[in-house]
């Protein structure tokens, strides 16, 4: 059985969307006298949502409103200049991709190694680790969620052991519930539904969602391809339908109950969760992941002196839209001062950035 | 960047880690974040150069029958 095909068959899901979620959706949306605002809380579901239509479809009854699920986008001015203070530091700056030109208050990463600093792309920080352990001083700017914490922290730990000096972590790494307990505790934005990032779950599993509980509205976790986006907004509608919150695993062929028990113990060797800024949220208590005290020589802000300050993102609105206060094209700058080849903000710049995804699938939005 | 992909083993390379066919291409990945040794077959979640979740396929079978039970009318 390839996996990927069946959950991309465009028959099953014409299928489950005409069926299911579109009679669900109008049903819904009859109960309520308005549209359902769903949530897609992770960026790689916003990219897809649109590139399918999904978005485009439901349009009429649902309206699927992005999160703070965007790991570059969370990411706040001060930690991106951070991040290019670090390069003109002289020291080799190894990033994923869709950092490299997330603009900061006056250059970007892209623009550094235009000048002549060192900054490598990798896809995994085992390649900076590499680097390394040939004897380059290497910091790895590390943008993710608990999805991604486990990789870095495993770099850490063969680092300790493999006694590889020249390697560090400039963390930007965060955690979701937290980010989302405090936009729904805040009580800012309405929201009758949350669709959960199936590769957050992946490591810490259904019951760590289940602190949402408490807010009282239905949230399901969701795979990536197509049937799994229609079957978890299904399974989302009917239970709004039925009045039942609670968390409802949708990606059972990855996700268990109580999560990938290694990753989690080596993110809790290597890190301990602190209070920090998110882009577009602010100060969010034991938010994002920070060095336990016997690893702090591989912290990189700490190693080169490099202070983290709170910077204005000015008239960027990327902090509205991951948040769910406005949707990309209510920001003045987006398509006008703001596209994909001049970003002025990071949910323009990543491939997970809703302004992109947005923008690059008009007629699907 | 939470984008991850499922591959199939086709070559457990020691312990820590395997080879891996993803869509044609063949890679390597750590296995250390996972909670038991690889066989060549089973699937993998791969992430950053990391397997972080082993998928399950018979789960995945039963999950497609059941909504093509649940929308068993083709339109």
């Amino acid at each position: 059985m390839n996996i990927q095909s069946e959950f991309r068959d465009p028959d099953r899901a014409f299928r489950i969307l005409s069926q299911g979620v579109i009679p669900a959706a109008e049903r819904i949306a009859g109960h309520l006298g308005r549209r359902a605002v769903i949530m897609e809380v992770c960026g790689t579901h916003t990219v897809a949502i649109s590139r399918t239509g999904i978005r485009a479809v439901l349009g009429d009854w649902v309206e699927l409103r992005s999160g703070p699920g965007c790991p570059v986008c969370v990411t706040t001015p001060g930690e991106v200049d951070a991040m290019i203070n670090l390069a003109r530091e002289g020291v080799t700056v190894a990033t994923f991709a869709d950092m490299l030109r997330v603009p900061g208050s006056d250059s970007s990463l892209e623009l550094e190694r235009a000048r002549g600093n060192r900054v490598v792309v990798v896809s995994s920080p085992l390649q900076a680790l590499a680097l390394a352990e040939r004897g380059t001083e290497v910091a790895f700017v590390a943008a993710g969620f608990e999805t991604t914490a486990p990789t870095v922290a495993a770099c850490v730990l063969d680092a300790m052991s493999g006694d590889i000096a020249g390697f560090s972590v400039y963390s930007s790494l965060r955690l979701i519930p937290p980010a989302l307990n405090a936009i729904l505790e805040s009580g800012e934005i309405r929201i009758d539904g949350l669709l959960l990032p199936g590769h957050v779950a992946a490591i810490i599993g259904r019951q760590a969602f289940c602190s949402l509980a408490g807010c009282g509205i239905p949230a399901v976790i969701a795979g990536f391809e197509p049937v799994d986006i229609l079957t978890a907004l299904q399974c989302l509608l009917d239970r709004m339908l039925s009045g039942q919150s609670g968390v409802e695993n949708g990606y059972g062929r990855v996700v268990t109950e109580n999560g990938n028990a290694v990753a989690m113990r080596t993110v809790d060797q290597v890190f301990r969760p602190v209070s920090a800024g998110w882009r577009g949220l602010g100060d969010i208590a034991g938010s994002t992941l920070s060095f336990r005290s016997e690893f702090t020589r591989f912290d990189a802000a700490r190693r080169f002196a490099i202070e983290t300050v709170w910077i204005s993102p000015g008239a960027c609105r990327c902090g509205d839209v991951l948040s769910g206060r406005i949707d990309p094209p209510s920001c003045a700058l987006f398509g006008r001062g703001c596209v994909p080849d001049h970003p002025r903000g990071p949910c323009m710049v990543s491939s997970e950035g809703a302004c992109a995804a947005w923008y690059r699938y008009p007629a699907v939005t | 960047m939470c984008v991850a992909v499922p591959g199939i083993v086709t070559r457990v390379l020691d312990e820590d880690s395997a080879e891996i066919e993803i869509g044609g291409a063949h890679a390597t990945v750590s296995t250390v974040l996972l909670h038991r040794a690889v066989l060549p077959g089973d699937y993998l979640l791969a992430h950053a150069g990391y397997a972080i979740a082993c998928i399950d396929t018979e789960q995945a079978e039963r999950t497609l029958a059941l909504w093509d039970q649940v929308n068993e009318h083709p339109v």
